[in-house]
């Protein structure tokens, strides 16, 4: 047992915004060659503390070590200089250039004050070579995928800092395949002696890789524990400062007999989007739709929503053929979604409150009849106190609400429109565990209003919690479909792995 | 609601227009001495309306343009074709009624030319318009073949020049259209929606908004207007010169409606203000003229105004104006 | 072969083509003496469309560069004539002042945070009105240093003449090719251009960068408007009105996307080319009005701006094809 110095250590760190203080004597502590899972919920100072520690804020108070030595990152180049590298979720890296200028912009090797470009490309072969990574290092950046890319800004972080590595969910754009090859990767670095932090929503990733935690909840520090011998409920615990409402497989919704078809849609595909699929959509029930990422399940909401035109298959509403073309079509039949992406594709940013819940129903009604604004705050009103919306007045720009009221928010103007079928994609995404459970309670207790809802989320413990049915994809195909007793969390990861004769996979 | 009105009365359009109209009185005590003749009024405050009511009718099309984060940069050319083709058919004889529809029907056209590059086939603005901006003048010039073609019907010289009830035609038209347009606007949802597209394009589509129809509308009300100063313009001069008129318009507009608050960025738009941020750059104008400087320093002034209302409205500044008014943002912290 | 190269590969068949058909109706354009003029006659165009590609590169734009031109004669005929300082001297300061110029619209641009096309509307305004308010009229300048320049030829093979002007421009597009493609500078250009965001992440130091940008379009619409006062031998407040479009034009012709990120200056060459052949065209042809120029590049434009956007399309597609491929 040798007793290393940590990399990277934070001691009592604590930051304060107008009067909000955002961290209170926070401190971490890496040690080479280990994976450190920082976690919080959404406001738990997680992305704050990574600030301070790449030089983006300065600390209010506390004091930051680098092996030993106490440094003051002023911003993020001085950051790396001291060998803290950071990968971010979105990559940032230039789409448009080439994946050697990528890892070498800033410092491209020159020869008579011009860059070498074989010389570059020569050092971006042998670099990426060590994540057995062998890729045209002289194509765009933006012709690969971005689990490719996202090596490449790891390659890229590794080099220039060489310490700690801090990567900032990582895998929340990657498919399973693509998270096991990052995992490798990460592993090789963790054998190579490098400090690893990686920030994550995901339990199970957490469980898979790491070697410590930390957990941050409301801006303090609640425990740093090495991940042998820690368990799932107590972590969450952890995280929660509570036990959760329901434990994993636990179901809330008793199996409700199905009410008469709405919707069904039969053959309905879109080439290399979906494979054709058949769905009767009843009222009353919750459909759950299970998959991995990039197995369709988007896809198929937004088929069904008519963002997209299927070129086959007939979808028929109340037992009459109808044309669902467009995101209107859907919406004058008494159709809802909210999408998965709330910023880019959901909240209309500097619109208010208010104009933000009476859009769609607005929309529905034409330019010519617009509501009064006794109407619409009536309207307004009415949503914040049903769904419990936090918001200091109705009138001010929805961009400013938090993350789980803005879900709130695009929810309120769809139920605006009293819908017969809501589509919800991934509706607790990025939303803190406290306000998963609301809408847990919510979906279902819409679902007893009679209101039609078709759920998709990679929370497997949240679809087994309120679905009637559930309905699993993988790879652009309807697999299975799954009722009553079958709606457990292994059956439907069973559904999705799908070896025959029940061979996990 | 006095406070409100106090409120909206404070924006700083309105102060910069008073302080603009101050100093014009200041360097020239007879700005605001209006006589009547003819029946007609006179002066140069009048001046101010009359020669601003062009870039005034553009700067409406171009609000709801830009409220769409969009740009065009084709008014300028529209109205050079417009003014053609409205010469050319009245010098050939054809009705007033045939030769306003033609010339209104041609700004129509080239807008919805505009919003199809822009909504279907997806470019980018400032690129979609450039093209019509590069070879309107070109068409402008095809169809007077070069000359600047006069004419001397009195009903379409009216149009430029004439006068109801005292006021100049150029004002009432500018003031009919401004007010139509911000009734439809704000009577109706329409406001809303083109907000809505601007801030958020595809979040409005599954809203269930007809974005790429309302895009396409925008961009045609925008030719609209445009083959309305056209021919204003026109009129005018009694004649369509191609390659002058309207040239640079399009940037006065655009620079108007910046005036105006209505952010390049796309989304809250107002169209009186516009209009008001054209009348603050021809008060300018006008001003300089009447105290006897060089018409030249026009364009070191209005240089001056898009650097101070940049600075002003820069993100910079925004920040600073921020960090002394935290209140409201902490509020808005502790309750959502 | 790299998608990013189509634009460029277009460009340069449009311009083999259009060539070629112009050689056809009238063989005399196929001589060095047609080169030689040519060369010349754009070289002004070609100089200032080389600052703009960079301009638009880093994802901006510059409207002020036909306005510096005009300034630019202006000063030069009042240091000339007026003021009887010696030409290299005035073309210095020209230099100078274009520089520092071109550098605090780029400081507004980057530290407002504001839009280049505003910021450089009002450097537009400012420069073509300080020369307005200079002079109203042309002023002549004559001086024998101008002479000589313009005595400087070389003469080619076929009786065409190489002018010092025809040379610079062509010694500008060389540098200008150097620096975007093997230069760091370069690099930090199309880095801007491709994602401003990431290019700060990465180090790449955006205000030297934005700044720099600016100043060397200036410095360029200076050098342009140096070689514009070599042409018409006077300085003139409304000279190259409209210049600005066209050397967008030419860029965007060229192959290089008005977003930023992607184009190769050698495409703005063939640009700056095609637009001279058009208009040499016109001028032989004798019975064509000119105002067929503006269409025609009009038509271009939107040739190329279409084609660019099936090219985005395309290749985002293809990607995610090979992205399903390797799932």
């Amino acid at each position: 047992m040798h007793q290393t110095l940590p990399v990277l250590s934070a001691e009592a760190i604590s930051k304060s915004f107008l009067a909000h203080r955002v961290l209170d004597d926070v401190g971490i502590a890496l040690m080479p060659g280990e994976v450190h899972a920082l976690l919080g919920e959404n406001g738990a100072g997680k992305s704050t503390l990574i600030k301070i520690l790449t030089g983006a804020y300065k600390p209010d108070a506390g004091i930051i070590r680098i092996e030993g030595v106490e440094v003051t990152p002023h911003d993020t180049k001085h950051a790396q200089q001291l060998g803290i590298g950071t990968v971010y979720q979105e990559v940032n890296l230039l789409p448009n250039m080439t994946v050697a200028e990528n890892l070498f912009i800033g410092r491209q090797p020159l020869r008579f004050g011009f860059v070498d470009r074989r010389r570059m490309e020569r050092a971006a072969r042998e670099m990426l070579a060590r994540y057995d990574l062998a890729i045209d290092v002289s194509a765009e950046l933006g012709a690969y995928s971005v689990a490719v890319q996202q090596i490449v800004a790891i390659a890229r972080a590794v080099d220039i800092s060489g310490k700690v590595l801090i990567l900032d969910e990582p895998t929340a754009s990657l498919d399973r395949h693509e998270v096991q090859i990052l995992f490798e990767v990460i592993r090789g670095l963790r054998a190579r002696g490098m400090a690893i932090v990686f920030i994550t929503h995901f339990l199970d990733q957490v469980f898979d890789l790491a070697d410590r935690v930390t957990v941050l909840r409301n801006g303090r520090l609640v425990g740093s524990k090495p991940l042998a011998g820690l368990g799932r409920m107590e972590l969450v615990t952890m995280m929660l400062g509570k036990a959760l409402e329901h434990e994993s497989s636990m179901r809330i919704a008793t199996d409700r007999p199905a009410g008469d078809v709405l919707a069904s849609f039969k053959g309905y595909g879109l080439r290399r989007k979906v494979g054709e699929f058949d769905l009767d959509i009843h009222k009353g029930e919750v459909v759950g739709v299970a998959g991995l990422l990039g197995s369709g399940r988007t896809e198929m909401a937004r088929l069904m929503f008519g963002i997209d035109r299927a070129d086959q298959g007939q979808a028929l509403v109340d037992g009459k053929p109808v044309n669902i073309g467009q995101a209107r079509d859907a919406v004058a039949l008494g159709f809802g979604f909210c999408p998965e992406d709330r910023k880019t594709d959901g909240i209309v940013g500097d619109l208010t409150v208010r104009e933000n819940i009476m859009l769609a129903l607005q929309a529905r009604r034409g330019w010519a009849k617009p509501l009064s604004l006794r109407e619409q705050r009536a309207l307004a009103d009415k949503f914040v106190k049903a769904l419990d919306i936090r918001a200091a007045s109705i009138e001010m720009p929805v961009k400013l609400l938090s993350g789980g009221n803005q879900q709130k928010v695009i929810l309120a103007r769809w139920l605006a429109t009293e819908p017969r079928f809501l589509i919800l994609d991934e509706p607790t995404r990025g939303i803190d565990v406290g306000a998963h459970a609301e809408i847990i309670r919510m979906i279902n207790r819409l679902c007893e209003e009679g209101l039609a809802l078709c759920v998709i989320s990679s929370e497997l413990d949240e679809i087994v919690a309120y679905s009637s049915r559930v309905v699993v994809l993988r790879d652009r195909q309807m697999v299975g479909q799954l009722r009553g007793a079958e709606i457990t969390p292994a059956r439907i990861m069973e559904t999705i792995a799908a070896e025959p004769e029940g061979i996990p996979s | 609601m006095n406070a409100s009105v106090l409120a909206s009365l404070a924006k700083p359009q309105y102060v910069a227009l008073g302080l603009v109209l101050l100093i014009n009185w200041l360097l020239f005590p007879n700005f605001f001495d209006i006589r009547i003749q003819d029946g007609r009024l006179f002066g140069s405050i009048i001046d101010v309306f009359n020669r601003g009511a062009p870039v005034a009718i553009l700067a409406v099309g171009m609000t709801a343009v830009i409220a769409t984060k969009g740009v065009d940069l084709s008014v300028g050319a529209v109205m050079a074709v417009a003014g053609a083709a409205a010469a050319t058919l009245v010098q050939a004889g054809h009705p007033l009624g045939v030769v306003l529809a033609a010339a209104l029907g041609i700004g129509l056209l080239c807008g919805l030319w505009n919003g199809f590059l822009v909504a279907v086939l997806d470019l980018q603005p400032i690129i979609a318009t450039l093209i019509l901006m590069v070879a309107g003048r070109g068409i402008a010039q095809l169809i007077t073949e070069g000359f600047i073609v006069t004419f001397t019907d009195p009903a379409l010289i009216f149009v430029g020049t004439g006068s109801v009830l005292g006021l100049p035609m150029p004002v009432i038209i500018a003031l009919v259209l401004t007010v139509a347009a911000t009734l439809v606007m704000r009577r109706t949802a329409l406001g809303l929606f083109i907000e809505a597209i601007g801030v958020n394009r595809s979040a409005s589509s599954y809203a269930g908004l007809r974005s790429k129809l309302l895009l396409i509308g925008v961009y045609a009300f925008c030719g609209l207007c445009a083959s309305i100063a056209g021919l204003i313009a026109a009129a005018d001069i009694r004649g369509a010169d191609a390659n002058n008129a309207g040239l640079w318009l399009e940037l006065d507009a655009i620079l108007a409606v910046v005036v105006g608050g209505t952010s390049l960025l796309g989304g809250r738009f107002s169209i009186p203000l516009s209009v008001l941020g054209a009348i603050i750059i021809q008060a300018m104008n006008t001003g300089i003229l009447v105290s006897g400087f060089p018409p030249e320093f026009n364009l070191i002034v209005k240089a001056g105004v898009i650097i101070l209302i940049l600075v002003v409205q820069s993100p910079l500044a925004t920040r600073l104006w921020g960090f002394f008014s935290s209140e409201s943002r902490n509020k808005a912290e502790k309750r959502s | 072969m790299n998608p990013r190269l189509w634009p460029l590969l277009a460009t340069i068949t449009i311009f083999a083509i259009a060539y070629a058909i112009c050689v056809w109706h009238f063989p005399n354009l196929w001589s060095t003496r047609v080169l030689g003029n040519f060369l010349t006659d754009n070289a002004f165009l070609g100089i200032v469309a080389v600052g703009m590609t960079f301009v638009i590169l880093s994802g901006g734009i510059d409207l002020s560069v036909g306005s510096v031109i005009a300034l630019t004669t202006v000063l030069l005929a009042v240091l000339i004539s007026r003021m009887g300082v010696h030409p290299v001297a005035a073309f210095v300061i020209v230099l100078v002042v274009a520089t520092l110029f071109g550098s605090a619209m780029g400081a507004m641009i980057h530290f407002l945070e504001v839009p280049a096309f505003i910021v450089t509307l009002a450097g537009m305004f400012l420069a073509r009105g300080a020369a307005s308010v200079l002079t109203q009229d042309s002023i002549p300048i004559d001086h024998e240093f101008y002479s000589f320049i313009s005595s400087l030829t070389y003469k080619m093979p076929g009786g065409g003449r190489l002018s010092f002007i025809g040379v610079l421009m062509v010694l500008v597009f060389v540098v200008g090719i150097i620096v975007a493609h093997r230069t760091r500078f370069g690099s930090y250009v199309y880095a801007l251009g491709g994602n401003a965001v990431s290019a700060g992440l990465v180090g790449v130091p955006a205000a030297r960068t934005t700044i720099s940008i600016y100043a060397l379009s200036s410095f360029l619409a200076a050098l342009s408007g140096i070689v514009f006062s070599f042409y018409t031998k006077a300085g003139y407040p409304l000279a190259a009105v409209g210049v600005e479009l066209d050397a967008i034009a030419a860029v965007v012709i060229g192959g290089t996307l008005l977003t930023g990120g992607y184009g190769f200056m050698l495409g703005t060459f063939v640009g700056v080319m095609i637009q001279g052949l058009i208009q040499m065209y016109i001028i032989f042809d004798g019975t064509l009005s000119s105002w067929w120029t503006k269409i025609v590049i009009g038509a271009l434009l939107f040739l190329f701006i279409v084609l660019q956007r099936v090219l985005v399309f395309a290749s985002k597609r293809r990607w995610r094809g090979w992205k399903a491929q390797q799932a």
